[in-house]
């Protein structure tokens, strides 16, 4: 597993406490998982995703993914609809390993309420907050 | 005591490692007042020579094979099962290992049952199997609260067909849970009459028996039909699993999801158990499946190996939320099974199951022409209903005390089936043993 | 250190079974076809399955060499936690063996079955006597099974009073069929955290207990090996809100013939088979999950049920209030005449002094490895100790890699990463089978794995290199699931 120090945290997207990130691309918000909870579960084989349309608000469970030996539920940062899934997951759950902010990607939201953005953490804020419980 | 290897000079140096003066001082987190202070009533223990006369006078009361000629299957039958069987299954690798959690260190329960998996799959024609269940009944239970969870839907419909008592293992199972179980009632002709089904909405599931629980071979493409116009799933259920040498599988007729019981496939009657609940799906109903699946995967040279896989549905990983809560199944018998159908081969089990229906076919026509009359007329495999002139307990008794159990009454499970007897015959039942029953219920 | 008993052998290679054999070899004595043919309409019949075709010997080679590749309780020391993998006595089997057992029907009428129903009338008693119950169902086959058994029983209880709880008290310790068999029954699990002396305080059941819900579930002696020295208080609580104690038994070997569960507020406990009473696990079953409850739920239990009448034993379907049937027949009877012959060879004072030396054994492991791994809770244990990885996590040596180099010592490793509540848990649990020889080699093994973890850690990450095959690519096996051949 990796150091703290060895994470990959992007400035550029924002972090929720369950370790679900999001990132504002056009009006459209793209979930998916990062770094820290990808390199904790291990090696990623079956990621169940919502349906195009189905809408949730934010915190609410959206998505499963399981490793060889664990399970984990993953909560929407952001409410709204469901716009798109990366069927890619289907094939090769493993991109979420590979390529947690780009390949790996979850869903994309058509957010109800944008500025929900703003309730989650920088990535400073999140390296704080692993620091912390470390 | 020959289990236990303690001599006196170790348990006092051990006792000694550990910090305390006697085995009491080991309890000492144990409250004074939760302590047994008497020893326990139990009979004083027996040598390995008192205990072998001891089971063997109680063994020695029972009924069975062969100083008994015992016409009576209804979910538990008598086939020869090879002493190779018996013997392989005897070796201490597979007796006295664990579910086989290192696989490095258990590829040979994991090879087995991945190809226990695949006869069972081939056998029933579907796609994937578990690696087992407790029998058929629980079997029959969890694949319909299995169809609940895939459907979404609170109601299942099962064939008064279904062998009585499996029915009332998925009462017990239901009950606490909301969901209604509804039963099909049977035709004159001895087969599920599923006209009604029409009449039943929010159906997850149709679950019938084929050969039924009255020996009948049920007309299950007609029924998956029926089920899967209600957008329900079909689940075939069986308690006579070598009928699959000779009848048409499950799979090939519609069937999403096949259960029920393994016994037949070289597993001792026991007294009802150990038995073998088989479960078997289509592939895409393999993440809600119950219970575990072992597969093919490779090592770090690449090489072929086994593993338990698909875990996360199971309850030491997904607890409240787990497809089942079973976790010990019933491996070994799983494993006789295999070996059994490993031995009998593809050629051999549709001669041994035309055996079985040939014979039963002779007993069937035999009591004919004695007079006697066979309940319905659908075709059957191995067992069928025979209906007796009202005072046959008294033969019945009579026959037993000649040591023959002329099949089972079948009155406390259908009250409507006065003097009527479900007769089994397997390949183990001669001509000349059939005739001589025959001739007994004559006189 | 003795030479370790791990070793090189020749492992030989052996194909799948539809990979071998030849059309039209059979494995089977077909019985002389002494009737006439009399074939079935073609609608109805098949040409047969795809099974392939194999001679006796392609079979029995086939098997043993699979056998081989499969490591078992008379191979080696095999101290699973929480799994009670002690020695099987053969004696057993053979009774088991029995034609008058094995070949039995089990719709026999009750004169015909004297014999099976004298041993499962003797046997529940038995079983009472040890947990100190006062009635017992066998029909349960395994403990998950026996779990939900006695969640149908407080269910049934409960509706007889005509009222519906919906929550049930589990610790975080427990196994994970504890939540799984009560969701099953329709109750949702309530968590409890236990303390950090690793056992339930009797202040956080009294936070949670209410009037929704309808009982505890609890695990005694629980999963970190420490007796719930708090149960009397905890049941007192759960009682005054007419709530039932369920006890997991799957660690009675700790105290057979030292605490009688019913004696100490229990209501219901089931016992594994497969585990205190010696009957093999056969792989992964078959077990045998009997539960025994106090008076006041024996009218809610299984039927049929065995009862004796003018010396004649019967079998009894009349209780209107039972939960009725949980299996098609009696049960695992099979398993129940190993147990059954167990406790007659143990006889009372063998099966307390198994308890104790269960104990003495878990006890001396404890001891002299604590120095050597981190010892999650250090005070007295019972049957088992639970190690974590805490030590070698810095050599980047976690649990898994010392798990994986134990078989290369010819040891089985001991349960993994269960109890949750310790992180990179190693549950050790040897059973009182094991002298103190295997008990030294055993921790003289993992004494020398925690050297190279410092030394030569890549040694672990390889492990194991002396088995039949290296370690699995187990997410392959997940991510594209081939699941039969």
């Amino acid at each position: 597993m990796k150091e703290i120090s060895e994470l990959n945290l992007p400035d550029d997207i924002r972090y929720a406490e369950d370790h679900e990130w999001a990132r504002l691309e056009g009006d459209r918000i793209r979930v998916g998982l990062d770094d820290y909870a990808q390199d904790q579960l291990g090696d990623i084989v079956f990621v169940e995703l919502p349906q195009i349309g189905d809408t949730f608000e934010k915190g609410k469970e959206f998505a499963t993914v399981e490793s060889v030996k664990a399970v984990v539920e993953c909560y929407l940062p952001v409410g709204g609809e469901i716009i798109a899934v990366n069927t890619a997951l289907e094939e090769s759950p493993e991109l979420v390993n590979k390529s947690p902010y780009n390949d790996g990607w979850f869903v994309d939201v058509n957010p109800s309420d944008p500025s929900e953005m703003d309730d989650l953490m920088t990535n400073a804020e999140c390296l704080e907050k692993l620091k912390g419980a470390d | 005591m020959l289990y236990l290897p303690h001599t006196s000079e170790e348990i006092a140096s051990m006792l000694k490692v550990v910090g305390v003066d006697d085995l009491d001082g080991l309890f000492s987190t144990v409250p004074e007042d939760c302590r047994l202070r008497d020893n326990l009533n139990l009979p004083e223990a027996l040598s390995e020579w008192e205990l072998n006369d001891h089971m063997a006078s109680i063994s020695g009361s029972m009924a069975v094979s062969p100083e008994y000629k015992v016409f009576m299957g209804a979910g538990s039958y008598e086939h020869f099962i090879p002493a190779s069987v018996s013997y392989l299954l005897g070796r201490s690798e597979f007796v006295t290992s664990y579910t086989p959690y290192q696989p490095e260190m258990s590829q040979g329960t994991l090879q087995a049952i991945y190809e226990y998996q695949t006869l069972v799959a081939r056998l029933l024609g579907m796609e994937i199997a578990t690696a087992s269940h407790y029998d058929g009944a629980t079997a029959l239970a969890e694949s319909l609260l299995m169809a609940v969870r895939i459907t979404k839907k609170r109601k299942v419909a099962i064939s008064s067909l279904i062998h009585p008592l499996y029915r009332r293992v998925v009462q017990t199972y239901f009950n606490p849970t909301g969901y209604e179980v509804l039963e099909l009632k049977y035709l004159k002709n001895g087969m599920t009459d599923f006209t009604k089904l029409d009449e039943m909405d929010d159906l997850a599931a149709v679950a019938v028996q084929s050969p039924n629980f009255l020996g009948c071979i049920e007309n299950l493409q007609a029924i998956g039909e029926r089920a899967h116009a209600k957008k329900a799933l079909f689940i075939s259920s069986f308690t006579e699993a070598l009928a699959y040498g000779y009848l048409k599988n499950p799979g090939s007729q519609g069937a999403d999801i096949v259960c029920g019981e393994g016994q037949s496939l070289g597993i001792p009657q026991a007294f009802g158990g150990p038995a073998l609940g088989i479960l078997a799906s289509r592939k895409e109903y393999m993440r809600s499946l119950p219970g575990r699946l072992v597969g093919q995967t490779k090592d770090l040279d690449g090489k072929r190996g086994f593993v338990l896989t698909l875990a996360t549905r199971e309850q030491h990983i997904r607890r409240e939320k787990a497809t089942s809560n079973i976790c010990t199944n019933n491996s070994l018998c799983a494993l006789a099974a295999a070996m059994y159908m490993a031995s009998v081969g593809g050629t051999g089990i549709r001669e041994l199951a035309r055996l079985n229906h040939d014979k039963a076919e002779y007993l069937k026509k035999e009591l004919k022409k004695a007079g006697f009359k066979i309940s319905f007329d659908s075709p059957t495999f191995n067992e069928f209903v025979v209906e007796f002139p009202p005072d046959f307990e008294v033969t019945y008794k009579r026959l037993l005390e000649r040591k023959i159990i002329a099949g089972l009454f079948l009155a406390p499970y259908y009250p409507e089936l006065a003097n009527h007897y479900l007769l089994c015959v397997t390949e183990t039942k001669s001509m000349d043993e059939m005739d001589e029953l025959v001739s007994k219920l004559r006189n | 250190m003795k030479e370790s008993l791990g070793t090189t052998g020749l492992i030989l290679n052996e194909p799948l079974l539809w990979e071998k054999g030849k059309k039209g070899r059979c494995g089977f004595s077909i019985p002389r076809r002494d009737v006439e043919s009399c074939p079935l309409d073609e609608d109805l019949t098949c040409e047969g399955p795809d099974f392939p075709d194999l001679s006796e010997v392609d079979v029995v080679r086939h098997y043993t060499r699979l056998s081989q590749w499969n490591f078992g309780v008379d191979s080696g020391m095999y101290p699973l936690g929480s799994c009670t993998m002690k020695y099987s006595p053969k004696t057993n089997e053979k009774q088991a063996g029995l034609s008058g057992f094995s070949g039995a029907h089990p719709l026999l009428p009750a004169n015909l079955s004297q014999g099976a129903l004298k041993i499962m009338f003797e046997f529940e008693q038995y079983l009472a006597e040890i947990t100190g119950m006062d009635a017992t169902t066998l029909q349960p086959a395994a403990g998950a099974h026996g779990e939900l058994t006695g969640m149908l029983l407080i269910y049934a209880f409960h509706k007889s009073k005509g009222v519906r709880r919906s929550k049930i008290i589990i610790p975080d310790t427990a196994h994970g069929t504890n939540p799984a068999s009560v969701t099953l029954c329709g109750y949702r699990p309530v968590s409890v955290r236990s303390n950090e002396q690793g056992i339930l305080s009797a202040e956080a059941i009294a936070d949670v207990m209410d009037d929704d819900t309808a009982g505890i579930m609890v695990t005694n002696p629980n999963t970190l090996g420490l007796f719930e020295e708090n149960i009397q208080k905890i049941a007192e609580i759960v009682h005054s809100k007419d709530g039932l104690v369920y006890c997991d038994g799957a660690n009675m070997n700790a105290v057979m013939g030292i605490v009688q569960m019913g004696k100490i507020g229990v209501d219901i406990i089931h016992l594994n088979l497969h585990k205190t009473f010696s009957t093999p696990h056969g792989g992964g079953g078959p077990g045998s999950g009997p539960v025994c409850v106090k008076r006041h739920l024996e009218s809610f239990l299984p039927v049929p049920r065995v009862i004796q009448e003018n010396g004649r034993f019967i079998l009894a379907e009349n209780y209107p209030e039972s939960i009725d049937k949980v299996s098609a027949f009696h049960g695992n009877f099979g398993v129940m005449i190993k147990a059954y012959s167990y406790i007659r060879s143990m006889g009372p004072k063998n099966l307390k002094k198994a308890s104790q030396l269960a104990v003495l054994n878990a006890n001396y492991i404890k001891e002299r490895l604590k120095r050597t791994l981190h010892l999650a809770f250090d005070r007295p244990c019972m049957h088992e100790c639970v190690f974590s990885d805490k030590y070698q996590v810095a050599h980047k040596v976690m649990t898994l890699d010392m798990a994986k180099r134990l078989m290369d010592y010819g040891f089985h490793p001991p349960t993994i990463y269960f109890p949750l509540v310790v992180n990179g848990a190693i549950m050790i649990e040897p059973t009182e089978t094991e002298s103190k020889e295997d008990l030294d080699q055993y921790i003289e093994a993992f004494k020398a794995i925690v050297n190279e973890a410092r030394e030569n850690p890549d040694l672990l990450h390889e492990a194991p290199k002396s088995c039949k095959v290296k370690r699995l690519d187990e997410a392959a096996a997940a991510r594209k699931p081939c699941l039969a051949g």
